[in-house]
């Protein structure tokens, strides 16, 4: 029974009330973990499109200087895109029920994103040294701020793994884990997909 | 229509909802402080959120001491009133009305009413206090910084929220800024238990339209503040980075005192929308609890089932849904395209509609019902009439025409404590008299609640109409001291004074209310399970006060709404959700 099906009952009414006694409780078939993270994720998508409206609504002011984007951008998305691809692999290697594959798969997935924010890191470092502080322009300042804001997710993200990972080591039941390891998953390829928005705007424009 | 006709049991299958691995604490810490029994959250949100509301009268009273009695008040400076209007009104619309009917309401009655142990992810929701309380902490420690807590105006505007010669410009307003940021976070984190569990965790046979409407309108305005925060949440981090790192986004290009500033090309009206568009679902975030709680304390107190339980259902979600394309009403006089302005005006009387349906709906449950003028009904009556007139002052102030004068004025202010500030706060006491004794087991006092109820009523009424009246006359808002002006007559201030003594004596009954409810959970008269004779499920459970797991053994199984009341050839007029249809105790010689 669909959301919207079941806003149209009346389960009040005596020939309706023994279809509500057939409620069993849950709105959707899902474990509510994963109705939590489509939440969370419905709440940054929220926070990002806000901040690509704001920047849009910024870039038409007269100071708007378009941004050089440096060369370590590019490299530091091929790095997230790794981690996506590595958590993905973990994840099918679950289905698959290969605890090598998840095993190699969950840590790529943790390195590769350490690796990212490292050169997010350091991207913000050769701005500086090249002088362009977080107030030299607007577009520089965006960069600042989006690249901060989605670093944070993703180090958010990392504890949700950390404790994968160590579920993990302790040699936790492989079906136990799916859900740790699906729930990863679909987060970062979420992140990756805002990154690549987010990305793709500052390079456009 | 009552639902009381027997059904067959064999139409009820097995639950779904997997029986929740319970927190159990294993000592007084895990007991008590860093619990994860959202029952024990709750109080600690609402303890803390009652704490930062006391502070924020405390500071309404000296805003009104210095316009009741302006060079009387020699102890403070304008920079200090600046600062005390804008903790007063962030600190009651954030840290206290959302806090204490989200994380205070929402905690305790969610599982409670819908046949849960706990919510679905106790840990986080433990986190979410803390960060709570954290945020507040922040926040009062912003009052003994170098400068003072910033004195922007609840709206924190730029430029002037972070220039220098506005009060609390530089460790005020950024602690100010992380407080929101942090509140935000920790909201996210309760706000993903509560929608998770109303949708996943419910009792067997509660299907969405069996649930109460306080649960309705705690779910929805949750979402809204799911949906909403994030907009609060990006312009605090920009005007952070504005603010501490010298980046333009809000700022434009500017002298300030004689000197040119950095910043460059930045947008203040960007700043504006981005605050409204969280700012005006913020009112539905308090209102929507509001109106779902006030709906179930009429239909328990007036014996009678809600009236149009599916459209009040529907007016809710159409609420919040509208709430979302209002936000620019507020912006009138800010020089935006006077087009939007026709646009907002008109979605502004849209929301009117469902608005108004849902006091329609109050007022008939009420008509012909066996009304109890018990103290939560004085206070749902009270919170009726008071939502109507500070509703009928917004669809004043929706209308450009006639906002653009009253913009800044009095009235403004009278409007938005009648409809956010004293409706919600009278359903929150209803709501307290009602389920104290589910919290404590025992009744509050009746003498002290009358008090409480007729002086805070009529003493809220004689603050704010005549508020109503000064906006009329012109007197603005946010000034320290009128002085020498032409066009406000001298028995303005005459009235001021009065509004003062008002404010003071309202204040006392509220100490007194504290009184009553410390005094009461110690040695007040204890109550019996069930002293309204509610049929929602949170009085139904095993233990009185309900216990660690809410629920006993078993779960409750629910075989109808929570609005069974007066039901006819029912022996106790009313059928609590769980009772088994061949349960329900019929009058002799009914022939059911």
């Amino acid at each position: 029974m669909s959301f919207t099906h079941e806003l149209a009952k009346k389960p009040w009414l005596a020939d309706q009330g023994p279809d509500a006694g057939d409620h069993g409780g849950k709105t959707f078939p899902l474990p509510s973990e994963k109705i939590g993270l489509r939440i969370f994720l419905a709440v940054v998508t929220v926070l990002f499109s806000l901040i690509i409206v704001v920047y849009s609504d910024r870039m038409v002011l007269s100071d708007w200087r378009p941004l050089q984007e440096p060369w370590l951008l590019w490299l530091n998305t091929g790095v997230l895109i790794g981690a996506s691809l590595a958590l993905q692999w973990a994840l099918v290697s679950a289905r698959r029920g290969q605890i090598d594959g998840v095993k190699t798969g969950l840590w790529a997935g943790g390195v590769c994103t350490f690796v990212f924010l490292v050169g997010q890191l350091w991207m913000v470092q050769q701005l500086a040294a090249a002088g362009y502080y977080v107030d030299t322009s607007p577009s520089v300042s965006f960069l600042y701020m989006i690249s901060g804001l989605h670093g944070l997710h993703l180090l958010g993200g990392l504890i949700a793994w950390g404790r994968t990972a160590v579920k993990m080591w302790r040699g936790q039941n492989l079906d136990e884990l799916y859900l740790s390891i699906e729930l990863c998953t679909t987060y970062w390829h979420y992140l990756l997909g805002i990154w690549l928005v987010l990305f793709g705007l500052m390079v456009s424009t | 229509m009552a639902d009381v006709a027997p059904a067959d049991p064999a139409h009820i299958p097995a639950a779904e909802v997997e029986d929740v691995e319970l927190f159990h604490p294993q000592s007084w810490i895990t007991r008590w402080v860093f619990c994860q029994d959202a029952k024990v959250i709750a109080i600690q949100y609402s303890f803390t959120a009652i704490a930062i509301g006391i502070v924020a009268m405390v500071l309404s009273w000296m805003m009104r001491l210095q316009l009741g009695f302006p060079e009387t008040m020699s102890f403070f400076e304008p920079a200090a009133y600046y600062q005390f209007v804008t903790m007063h009104g962030m600190i009651m619309v954030i840290y206290l009305l959302t806090a204490l009917f989200l994380g205070g309401f929402g905690n305790y009655m969610i599982p409670l009413m819908i046949g849960a142990r706990d919510m679905v992810f106790p840990y986080v929701n433990m986190l979410s206090y803390w960060i709570y309380l954290g945020a507040v902490l922040i926040l009062v420690a912003s009052f003994f910084v170098p400068g003072g807590p910033t004195g922007a105006g609840w709206t924190l505007y730029p430029p002037q929220a972070i220039l220098p010669g506005t009060p609390g410009a530089g460790a005020g307003i950024v602690l100010m800024l992380v407080s929101l940021s942090l509140f935000i976070i920790g909201f996210t984190m309760g706000g993903l238990n509560y929608v998770v569990t109303v949708l996943q965790a419910r009792a067997r046979g509660m299907s969405l339209m069996r649930m109460p409407l306080t649960i309705w309108g705690i779910f929805v305005a949750t979402i809204l503040a799911l949906l909403a925060f994030p907009a609060l949440l990006v312009s605090a981090v920009m005007m952070t980075f504005d603010g501490v790192l010298g980046t333009s986004f809000f700022m434009p290009a500017m002298i300030s005192q004689g000197e040119m500033l950095d910043h460059d090309g930045g947008s203040p009206l960007l700043f504006q929308h981005l605050f409204w568009f969280f700012g005006h679902p913020e009112v539905y975030i308090v209102a929507l609890p509001a109106f779902g709680i006030v709906s179930d304390l009429i239909s328990v107190h007036a014996r009678r089932h809600i009236f149009g339980y599916r459209m009040m259902v529907w007016a809710i979600v159409a609420i919040g849904g509208l709430s979302f394309v209002v936000w620019a009403h507020h912006m009138y006089v800010s020089g935006m395209n006077p087009y939007f302005g026709f646009f907002f005006a008109t979605t502004t009387l849209i929301i009117a509609v469902p608005t108004a349906l849902k006091v329609y709906n109050w007022t008939l449950t009420l008509w012909k019902a066996n009304i109890q003028m018990t103290i939560p009904m004085l206070w749902s009556l009270a919170f009726i009439v008071t939502f109507l007139n500070g509703g009928i002052t917004g669809l004043f102030l929706g209308n450009v025409v006639v906002d653009v004068p009253l913009s800044d004025t009095m009235f403004v202010v009278a409007h938005f404590h009648m409809v956010m500030g004293v409706a919600p706060l009278m359903v929150v006491f209803g709501a307290i008299y009602h389920w104290f004794p589910l919290i404590t087991g025992r009744m509050l006092h009746h003498g002290m609640g009358v008090f409480h109820f007729w002086v805070t009523f009529i003493g809220a009424y004689a603050i704010f109409l005549p508020l109503h009246y000064l906006g009329f006359l012109g007197v603005p808002r946010r000034y320290f001291e009128m002085g020498e002006t032409t066009f406000i007559p001298d028995s303005v201030q005459t009235l001021n004074a009065f509004v003062t003594v008002m404010v003071l004596i309202v204040g006392f009954a509220q100490l007194v209310f504290f009184f009553n409810l410390f005094r009461s959970a110690s040695s007040g008269k204890v109550s019996e399970p069930n002293p309204w004779r509610a049929c929602s499920l949170e009085w139904q459970t095993p233990d009185f006060p309900p216990g660690h797991g809410n629920f006993g053994k078993d779960l409750p199984v629910v075989y109808r709404w929570a609005y069974d009341y007066g039901v006819p050839d029912v022996e106790d007029d009313f059928v609590p959700q769980h009772i088994h249809p061949d349960k329900v105790k019929m009058k002799s010689g009914s022939g059911a």
